[in-house]
């Protein structure tokens, strides 16, 4: 067995997960939403066996690194962050509707990866052999993660609020958005997927800098990448403070975590595809 | 007259409080600091103005876009930000901290009714002993009041992570600060070492030398590769001199990428490399025509040598392979200038691989190359930086500020007993929910005390 094949299976469980959620909304069939969930946690579970298989096959070709090393590697990182964080909430809050605003996501990410990337195992460059790598992507990657999320729910909350604005709670009972928490809920589940993100991303940040440091004597040179997560951190930070100031919370929060959310996609993809930086050999694999 | 003054400072005091600036300024940040990502910073004028118009490149000089996150208005930014976070936390700390350090012991009647969580029951016995041992296995020690009839109990869990928010605040100012050591102490420079040399002094921006007070000296410079062609390590292997004597404990020590070498608070990074004319020997037979043997020369590039009979032999330029400059020839070639005596200098190339041409020129030496020993040069990053422990610092204090604002809650639960009735009111500072089912817990385990 290899691990391309299994990362086919882990596509292949996203897309019959992202369908099933979507069965789940029309039909408002509780089990259909349970067997949604439960394909989406043994895709993970697949991926999870598929990367540590992939990690194996590095060493086998004789240049062992974790695979977090090129663009292939960490978009597939990313989905698998992306059901990681999404099933820690659902197990803790049992909001499962979620899923059908964040598996799309994971699917995307996997989607892409499989049909348009390279997914050859290349050697470590010298700039990228260091154990900061792991730490640096792992807690910048969990923290996308959980931006995500909080897009996702986000999303709901704009729909919902539009719909509660729309047409009498009754009429709304009988359609797909009746079954999304209130308002209340996701506007408190957005906050609380933005608490796990926030304090990920500044280690991530942290951790970059520390390594910056260590390889090339500058923890900071506003270089597109760093300062484009520093762009992301000064969204979330204003988010945090939205919160508690009146006239901000709701509509605008959620507008705050989308847009954190598409700077968090630029500072992740943008930066390579469109600017040059330090960051070069996250781009295209090519 | 003095009350429009005071209406000013207090409006001036409360705009620089207000939560909406630091929303404003925050974003403001993060719309400003794109710009730096898309205009390229600190290149040359020349390299601009291929892009973008002379007009365009007038106006962004004015507005300082090239070298924008240090220009006057994102620092004006930063110190505003700055004085926000501050004047916010002067205004908000005294209370939080008069909470964490002086808590409401006692319940009152005031108190009572703002809590959202209350119950109330009876006990039978001395309750105020068991509830004492009940409240510090449960929650934590409780602290005793007695009022006229009434015992009060309080114990809280977990106060100073109220302090979070601030601690966060203090470690963005430490980060500035050591930032701010670190750009008037410190600096970067780069210097390029050949092999075999020494050099005591490095180049920051603007080609300014700065002399250190020892010398790098580089031994010998490698790349090795993996079988794909893709480079696997760049190193350089370093001895530091100090007072004309190798420094102990720093004698050839290999440095590469994700490894520097630091010496009195200066740090050498393996940052480039390349093929260096200095120090390298290009190697030469000379015999005279119809002669044999002849006489093998080392010569250095734009050295003279003189040969016996009084001629003179320069290498102007040399390469390991003349292929990309004369597509007809391959291999190592020499340009030279050889002045025979009482005759115009002449200048031509010889090929190690192309004897033959050597043979047309028709000279009365006749001149072999034997290749050259190129040196490489290592290309190091010079860092120093006495502010970076206090970046380090903030970045840690950053942290663990986070995690008390985020992550802890500040619950307490007071208890008033009077007569053996009992009133119990509890309270969090943070996931209400989660508090609410854990005070219900409590309250269902202390009705089973009895």
């Amino acid at each position: 067995m290899s691990s391309s094949l299994l990362f086919n299976v882990t596509t292949f469980l996203f897309l019959i997960s992202t369908i099933l959620f979507f069965v789940f909304l029309a039909s408002r069939n509780s089990s259909i939403g349970l067997g949604a969930s439960l394909i989406a946690f043994v895709g993970w579970v697949v991926e999870t066996g598929a990367i540590i298989l992939r990690w194996k096959e590095s060493y086998e070709m004789g240049h062992g690194h974790a695979p977090l090393s090129n663009l292939y590697e960490s978009v597939v990182f990313f989905a698998w962050t992306i059901i990681l964080i999404y099933g820690l909430i659902e197990l803790k809050y049992k909001y499962r509707v979620i899923g059908a605003f964040v598996l799309p996501f994971a699917l995307l990410g996997m989607a892409w990866a499989q049909l348009g990337l390279n997914s050859g195992i290349e050697p470590l460059v010298p700039a990228l052999q260091s154990n900061w790598l792991l730490y640096h992507v792992i807690t910048c990657f969990l923290g996308y993660a959980a931006f995500a999320v909080a897009c996702g729910i986000s999303i709901m909350y704009l729909i919902k609020a539009k719909a509660e604005g729309d047409v009498s709670s009754e009429m709304q009972a009988g359609s797909v958005i009746g079954m999304f928490p209130s308002i209340r809920v996701l506007d408190d589940l957005n906050y609380k997927a933005i608490m796990i993100g926030f304090p990920l991303l500044t280690l991530g940040i942290v951790t970059g800098a520390a390594w910056a440091n260590y390889a090339w004597g500058t923890y900071w040179s506003w270089d597109p990448k760093e300062t484009w997560s520093l762009i992301v951190w000064f969204v979330y930070a204003a988010f945090l403070h939205a919160r508690i100031t009146r006239g901000w919370v709701g509509k605008r929060a959620a507008w705050l975590s989308i847009i954190g959310f598409a700077a968090t996609i630029f500072c992740y993809l943008g930066v390579n595809l469109f600017l040059s930086g330090l960051h070069s050999y996250g781009g295209g694999g090519k | 007259m003095s009350t429009n003054k005071r209406n000013f400072v207090e409006s001036l005091w409360d705009f620089f409080c207000s939560l909406k600036l630091s929303i404003s300024l925050l974003i403001g940040l993060a719309l400003t600091s794109i710009i730096g990502t898309v205009v390229p910073q600190g290149s040359i004028p020349p390299e601009y103005l291929q892009t973008i118009s002379e007009s365009k490149f007038k106006l962004y000089q004015s507005l300082s876009f090239f070298d924008m996150y240090h220009s006057w208005w994102f620092m004006l930014l930063l110190y505003l930000l700055t004085v926000n976070l501050v004047s916010c936390s002067i205004k908000r700390l005294p209370r939080v901290w008069k909470m964490v350090f002086e808590p409401q012991l006692v319940m009152d009647e005031g108190l009572e009714k703002s809590l959202s969580l209350t119950h109330e029951f009876k006990i039978s016995g001395d309750a105020v002993t068991k509830l004492k041992d009940f409240l510090a296995s449960a929650v934590a020690t409780p602290v005793v009041t007695e009022t006229d009839g009434s015992t009060h109990l309080f114990a809280q869990k977990t106060p100073w992570c109220r302090l979070g928010v601030y601690v966060v605040h203090l470690s963005i100012i430490i980060i500035f600060i050591g930032a701010l050591i670190g750009s008037f102490f410190g600096y970067k420079a780069m210097v390029n070492i050949p092999e075999g040399m020494a050099v005591d002094t490095v180049y920051a921006p603007g080609d300014k030398a700065i002399k250190l007070d020892f010398a790098v000296k580089l031994e010998k410079f490698s790349v090795s590769y993996y079988n794909t062609g893709a480079p696997k390590e760049f190193k350089s292997i370093l001895t530091l001199i100090e007072n004309g004597q190798p420094v102990k404990g720093y004698e050839k020590v290999p440095v590469i990428v994700n490894d520097p070498l630091s010496y009195k608070g200066i740090t050498f990074y393996q940052s480039s490399y390349g093929q260096s004319g200095e120090g390298s020997l290009y190697h030469f037979n000379v015999s005279r025509r119809g002669g044999s043997g002849g006489a093998q020369l080392d010569l250095k590039k734009g050295e003279q040598v003189t040969l016996n009979g009084g001629a003179t032999l320069e290498v102007l330029e040399a390469t390991q392979d003349v292929r990309q400059f004369m597509p007809e020839f391959s291999g190592p070639a020499a340009k030279v200038l050889l002045k025979m005596p009482g005759k115009a200098p002449a200048s031509f190339i010889v090929f190690k691989n192309h004897p033959e041409i050597e043979e047309q020129r028709k000279g009365e030496l006749v001149l072999e190359y034997a290749g050259a020993d190129e040196k490489l040069y290592t290309g190091l990053q010079v860092a120093k930086d006495p502010g970076v422990w206090i970046v380090w610092l903030g970045c840690a204090l950053m942290t663990i500020g986070i995690y008390m604002a985020f992550f802890l809650s500040h619950n307490r639960v007071w208890i008033r007993i009077s007569n053996g009735r009992v009133v119990m009111g509890g309270t969090a500072s943070k996931n209400p929910a989660a508090f609410e089912s854990k005070f219900e817990a409590l309250v269902e385990k202390v009705k089973a005390l009895k």
